[in-house]
């Protein structure tokens, strides 16, 4: 997993509520089996005016102008700039794993959906939480070039004109983005204690410890 | 010393280790595994040379890519096939028991879980899909988890967890005829917003909760995830206890009477304390019918489709706006003018036997209305399907132009190939109305199984409480 540390980018505006990971990531990108790739199908059904397809070329595809990453001012956008409850709907990681792999690092918005928000830090993205005004305020003022710093370890967000935006993260998601850290090992360090707890479990439950063939 | 809530009392009862800033390590007793977001998880198992902790704690089994007709001539779609070729190679490599795709206990993963007793009250249920809430009806702590969770999961037998909030939703009040557990949770949904649960998990309590099965309780749980709530509770009771009674995993002899005496403390305490308590009235619910592209757009049946204009919102309204828009409605239609052409039966929310059978006698001895084109019964298990038979209640779908399929998830999602085509209007018993999700620009209308069965015997939306058949 990619650390993160500090950003700086141009920002991506994406002035809807309610975005859901179907329209992040349309369904028939789930059933690939790998874990890469799918930047290209990334908010598909609005960026292209095609349906897509698994594993199909993009290159020659009809595009939707008018859609936000379709314009060259915001082609190497980084931060991705959106309204509340985004990444609402089916849990499925393609969303962060689509952002991630379409070059996003950083996601500004009102509130996120609980499920996007942990799967967001498990695959090196940061989403930030910011009141609506504070978000209103950042769509009113930018402007094509308009780009932003954040700042991680100091949890502040850096505005052209000079603003400092302070914001929440959880300690530990912070620590282990910050270090790019995998989950797993961290836990595997505390296999005494998973143990210890599955014999105490088993005097209090044993039911789920017999041996049932399935 | 305070009382505690059932979902305090499941928490602490399952955490190995708590950090210093409060996240904790929770133990996970089942783990249920489908062909969609596992795959990747097992990649990365290999990729680090990693064993699953407990092979006995996960089950697994293919639903969201399964052909419901023709299943000797398997999967024609070669990525769904590729799909569910991996699940079974995987679960070979790694010694996971699997329920294959002939096999009459295969189904969608939340209503066999349940089914065979493999999620029981007081277990920590997860699943690489956000319906996983679905099994909280039984007084587990059961939530969706990401693909990094599911390998998580597989690996230490784990999850580190923030503890939620505490909701209490009360339904109290005796529903009217013609409201079902589909209805209940629609009307909370509409009341509180797709984001009203966010942050939470949801205990559904109350009279009106009290009184539904099972089956009912696993609808309302299941699209606890639609409120934003992860995980959705009802405490244990007789009902609950009842319906493990002979499961083929539940508990058996002396494991039994040990369990049903742990299990009758699955409840909140009477001084438990809630950070939120939402009242809801279940005497005022009317059937629900969803007319936009997110469950909470959702009206009573006898209702018109919403005006935008009426909307103070700014940004709510233009979500209203683009909703109709995509949905090819008019502000101020009338709900049962609103004509349909597909009836979608099933998923993990309405396909179990109680559904199938609130959805045969509304059709007994009818017919599907000439403008349907088509309409799909499709059970959630090969059990269900095998009960339903031997009630009679295939002859009774078949006879009115129903078509009777095999189970898995089917149109919920169209990931197999049951779907809609553009522009088409679905009257569906699934969970979700997103953009696109039964099909590229497919139009769905979220409805119990009573009011679906309705709709394609009308042609068009029926409030079934009133409605003759006529």
């Amino acid at each position: 997993m990619k650390a993160f540390t500090t950003l700086t980018s141009i920002v991506a505006p994406l002035d809807r509520a309610n975005v859901d990971t179907d329209a992040i990531i349309p369904k028939q990108f789930l059933k690939s089996i790998r874990r890469t790739g799918f930047g290209v199908y990334l908010f598909d059904e609005w960026r292209y005016l095609d349906q897509g397809q698994p594993d199909m070329d993009c290159t020659n595809r009809p595009i939707n102008k008018d859609f936000v990453l379709n314009k060259p001012q915001y082609k190497n956008a980084q931060i991705l700039l959106t309204r509340e409850n985004f990444g609402c709907g089916s849990s499925r990681e393609h969303a962060p794993w689509a952002l991630e792999d379409y070059g996003f690092r950083a996601i500004i918005a009102p509130s996120f959906a609980d499920i996007f928000y942990n799967n967001c830090f498990k695959n090196g993205l940061l989403p930030i939480a910011l009141d609506a005004e504070i978000v209103d305020g950042l769509f009113k003022e930018l402007t094509d070039d308009y780009a932003l710093t954040i700042d991680l370890a100091a949890q502040t967000i850096s505005t052209p004109s000079g603003k400092t935006i302070a914001f929440n993260v959880d300690e530990n998601c912070k620590f282990r983005l910050l270090n790019g850290l995998d989950d797993i090992g961290l836990t595997l360090q505390h296999a005494d204690k998973i143990h210890a707890y599955e014999t105490e479990r088993a005097k209090r439950a044993p039911w789920l410890f017999r041996e049932i063939s399935i | 010393m305070v009382g505690k809530t059932l979902y305090d009392k499941l928490w602490e009862d399952h955490v190995v280790h708590t950090e210093d800033d409060g996240s904790c390590l929770i133990y996970i007793d089942r783990h249920l595994v489908h062909e969609v977001t596992s795959p990747q998880a097992f990649d990365g198992l290999r990729l680090a040379g990693r064993k699953p902790w407990n092979v006995t704690r996960n089950l697994a089994v293919a639903d969201h890519n399964v052909p419901t007709n023709h299943r000797d001539r398997g999967i024609a779609d070669p990525v769904s096939r590729l799909q569910v070729e991996t699940l079974d190679k995987n679960c070979a490599e790694f010694g996971i028991t699997e329920f294959g795709m002939s096999d009459i206990r295969q189904g969608i993963v939340h209503v066999i879980g349940p089914e065979q007793g493999a999620t029981l009250p007081g277990m920590t249920v997860v699943c690489g899909d956000s319906h996983t809430s679905t099994h909280g009806a039984s007084g587990a702590l059961a939530f969706g988890i990401g693909t990094s969770e599911v390998e998580h999961t597989l690996a230490t037998q784990c999850l580190v967890q923030k503890k939620a909030k505490n909701l209490l939703i009360s339904v109290n009040g005796e529903v009217r005829a013609g409201v079902t557990a589909k209805d209940i949770v629609l009307a909370i949904i509409g009341e509180i917003g797709t984001a009203g649960g966010t942050g939470y998990t949801i205990e559904f309590g109350g009279s009106a909760i009290r009184a539904l099965s099972m089956e009912g309780r696993m609808t309302v749980c299941n699209m606890a995830i639609e409120a934003g709530a992860r995980a959705g509770l009802v405490a244990v009771d007789e009902v609950t206890i009842d319906y493990y009674r002979n499961c083929p995993l539940s508990p058996k002899g002396d494991d039994w009477f040990m369990a049903e005496r742990v299990w009758q403390n699955l409840h909140s305490d009477k001084d438990a304390v809630f950070d939120k308590v939402i009242n809801i009235d279940a005497t005022k619910i009317k059937p629900q019918v969803t007319w936009g592209t997110s469950p909470e757009l959702v009206v009573a049946v006898d209702a018109v489709v919403p005006n935008p204009a009426d909307e103070t919102d700014v940004v709510k309204a233009q979500s209203m706006q683009r909703a109709l828009d995509y949905m090819g409605l008019q502000a101020g239609q009338k709900i049962t003018d609103i004509q349909i052409d597909k009836v979608f039966i099933g998923s993990c929310t309405n396909s179990r036997i109680e559904d199938l059978r609130a959805a045969a006698i509304v059709v007994e001895g009818k017919k599907v209305a000439a403008n349907v084109k088509q309409a799909l019964i499709v059970p959630g298990s090969g059990l269900i399907k095998q009960q339903a038979e031997s009630e009679g209640l295939d002859k009774i779908f078949i006879e009115a132009g129903f078509e009777w399929r095999d189970a898995g998830c089917s149109m919920c999602l169209a990931m197999n190939a049951d779907r809609l085509e553009e522009g088409e209007r679905c009257a569906s018993t699934s969970n979700r109305n997103f953009e696109g999700r039964q099909g590229y620009g497919g139009r769905t209308h979220l409805v119990s199984p009573a009011m679906a069965a309705a709709a394609g015997i009308a042609g068009r939306f029926v409030d079934v409480s009133s409605w003759t058949g006529e």
